[in-house]
């Protein structure tokens, strides 16, 4: 039966942004419990939906130019929206409860709430949307609240150019995205997901075109989740509010990217050279943000480059071509992600704001709730079981050994400097004597923020667990392979936990020192450098255009021509009677030679 | 015999000498008075035609002639308007030199 229902979750938040941008902008706490109430509201919508499958959303025709181009409003409502939905509100339900404690002494309380209410809307439109050009309104919609809410504290010059390289960033992703829709558009005549899939035949037996429309497709993936090459806006959003980081740069705005692919999969799955693109840059992805993040003293940026990370997992999952084990990593990502952003939060918050973790440690004694929280997020992300994060890398893992044994070794690896660098967090922060004054002094935080901490603890927990998930996924089939695969994890794991221990037990400064990794492998320098030149090239072509040729030559030009143009005529004009009648002379003379000669 | 060629020698040498006077001439009564050479010497050719073309009558064309009396009107009448207007230019500049009249120039 159809509905208007599904059309509340995504206009509650909207409302709500749209009443504290208009009305209550003066009265921060308002404007926090209105934001709360829709994110709440949303969330019990989506519950309902899951729990009557048979809900079908009212469509509404936007642009109707038939045959030619229809572009409708409409929601798709399947298992897959369904459960996104439910993990994009409930885990945006809890991040907005806990913002409510982390930036209680903010000026811009307001601002933020409803930037944060602008990309729920966003984001659910994302889930739901069931056509392409919907899909890409709402994707540029995330990326512009994020662009707001990384440039929060828009008066730091990091945060304004963080947010700047996000949002132009993400836009070179899309630029291919758009491409790749209107190659789509020409070829089956439809945008819509339920119409295209099954024109797939169209293509014809083009490979190679097949191939770029899919890899263009993938372009909006890689820009907003932030895959290599587009990987350096993400650790740059840190400066953001953590709530922020959580939300959008952990468990949903990065995350688009992968249920977008795994929303258009028939298209990807279409080409082989595409799936093994894709599968390769996750990879690289994975293996190389793991590398950099070993050598990271910032908390946020080393949870920033463990989202680049798992996130190569899992759209090296899709390019191994099962959305299930995609889906269900990111299912169990956005719980440990979240929950290890939010613990980190409170940390930072209750250091005053400190985040070197040089300057923490032993701060399991002093923060013990928020201590107990991150280790959950910390075992369920290096895939210890029986946290959630052990079934999903398991699975992904599995995948890969079936299906390509180098992607596999290189996954392997990463999995043990994911243990690696996590493990060596942990002991910095929570392990060891306090290393600074506010470390010393902390307190563990109020219950708005532990009690979000500890929701996504226990899911983190359960997760992973059949009886859990299979509500709301399809689980990756069961491998094949017996034991093999997670006994060679479970090995890496231990690996990477004991040399972390072993090197950062009671340290009070890093021990090992790779420059290279330390400086993120210099990416942000080699695009400065290409941005300077390409972009210093094409504005000095431009300025000598416009100075040269329009100025001097189309506006100069035509008004110094005018001007001569008068000047020689003026030369006619002397004043002079007689020689007026001069000139009259000479035009009769010339009348009567063109009269009578001629 | 003076052919019809004589009288329109002198006629043209007369309409040379009347516009070479308004050319070079800074007086304004004077340019008048060599408009009015150029008129009649207009007219001398004209009566030279009337009186060498003779019709099948054995008349002349008198038509030319009957011209000529326009043409001597219409000078009047010219000769009046510019008389005028020089009385009315004497009056506001003080001068008849064609120099001085010379505001129009850029």
């Amino acid at each position: 039966m159809n509905s208007l229902l599904p059309w509340l979750i995504l206009l509650a938040p909207l409302f709500s942004a749209v009443m504290i941008t208009l009305f209550t902008l003066r009265w921060k706490t308002l404007s926090g419990s209105i934001s709360i109430a829709a994110v709440v509201v949303s969330f019990i919508c989506s519950w309902s939906i899951f729990a009557h499958s048979a809900t079908a959303a009212v469509e509404f025709v936007w642009i109707d130019i038939a045959p030619i181009f229809r572009v409708p409003l409409g929601l798709t409502l399947d298992p897959l929206s369904k459960t996104m939905a439910l993990l994009v509100s409930g885990v945006g339900a809890l991040i907005h409860i806990y913002s409510l404690g982390y930036m209680r002494d903010d000026q811009g309380k307001s601002r933020y709430f409803a930037a944060l209410s602008l990309f729920m809307f966003a984001m659910l439109g994302i889930v739901f949307a069931n056509n392409f050009v919907m899909l890409f309104i709402f994707w540029e919609l995330v990326g512009f609240t994020s662009y707001v809410l990384i440039g929060h504290w828009f008066f730091r010059d990091a945060a304004a150019g963080a947010a700047n390289k996000a949002f132009i960033t993400t836009r070179i992703g899309d630029f291919g995205f758009m491409t790749g829709i209107l190659m789509i558009w020409t070829t089956t005549g439809s945008v819509v997901f339920a119409e295209v899939a099954p024109r797939m035949p169209m293509f014809g037996g083009h490979a190679t075109f097949v191939t770029i429309v899919a890899l263009l497709i993938f372009c909006g993936a890689v820009g907003k989740s932030a895959q290599f090459p587009l990987h350096v806006w993400l650790p740059d959003a840190m400066e953001g509010p953590t709530p922020v980081s959580a939300l959008i740069h952990a468990a949903t705005m990065v995350a688009a990217g992968v249920y977008m692919l795994v929303r258009v999969a028939f298209i990807i799955q279409a080409s082989q050279t595409a799936l093994l693109v894709v599968a390769w840059i996750g990879t690289i992805t994975a293996v190389m943000a793991a590398l950099i993040a070993t050598q990271q003293d910032d908390i946020k940026r080393i949870l920033a480059y463990s989202t680049l990370s798992q996130l190569g997992y899992m759209v090296m999952a899709v390019g191994l071509a099962s959305n299930d084990a995609a889906m269900f990593h990111l299912f169990t990502h956005a719980f440990f992600k979240a929950l290890l952003f939010l613990a980190a939060g409170s940390v930072i918050v209750m250091l005053h704001h400190e985040q070197n973790i040089w300057r923490m440690g032993g701060l399991s004694r002093t923060l013990p709730i928020t201590f107990v929280t991150f280790l959950v997020g910390a075992l369920a992300l290096i895939g210890c079981p029986p946290f959630s994060g052990f079934f999903s890398k398991d699975a992904i893992l599995a995948l890969a050994y079936e299906r390509n044994t180098a992607i596999f070794a290189v996954a392997l690896f990463t999995a043990f400097l994911t243990a690696f660098y996590v493990i060596r967090m942990l002991v910095i922060v929570f392990f060891g004597h306090p290393r600074s004054k506010s470390a010393h002094e902390s307190r563990e935080s109020p219950l708005v923020m532990t009690v979000p901490l500890i929701v996504l603890a226990v899911l983190a927990t359960l997760g992973g667990f059949a009886f859990f998930a299979r509500n709301f996924l399809v689980l990756p089939a069961q491998k094949l392979e017996g034991m093999m695969v997670p006994a060679l994890a479970t090995m890496v794991l231990i690996a990477g936990t004991g040399l972390a221990i072993a090197l950062y037990r009671d340290r009070t400064s890093e021990p090992v020192d790779v420059e290279v990794l330390r400086h993120k492998l210099y990416f942000d320098e080699l695009y400065a450098w290409l941005v300077r030149w390409t972009q210093e090239l094409l504005a000095r072509a431009s300025a000598f255009v416009d100075r040269w040729i329009v100025d001097a030559g189309a506006v100069g030009g035509s008004s110094r021509t005018t001007w001569g143009i008068g000047a020689g005529l003026r030369l006619i004009q002397v004043g002079n009677l007689q020689a007026y009648a001069f000139l009259f002379g000479l035009g009769v003379v010339a009348l009567i030679y063109f009269a009578v000669i001629r | 015999m003076i052919t019809l060629g004589d009288y329109l020698i002198v006629s043209g040498i007369l309409f040379a000498i009347g516009f070479a006077g308004v050319m070079l001439r800074r007086n304004l009564i004077v340019i008048l008075m060599s408009l009015e050479l150029m008129l009649n010497a207009a007219n001398l050719s004209l009566v030279a035609f009337s009186r060498f073309r003779v019709g099948a009558d054995g008349l002349p064309d008198y038509r030319a002639q009957v011209f000529v009396f326009f043409v001597i009107a219409v000078a009047a009448a010219e000769v009046a308007v510019g008389l005028a207007l020089l009385v009315a230019l004497y009056r506001a500049r003080q001068t008849t030199d064609v120099k001085d009249i010379s505001s129009l120039r850029f």
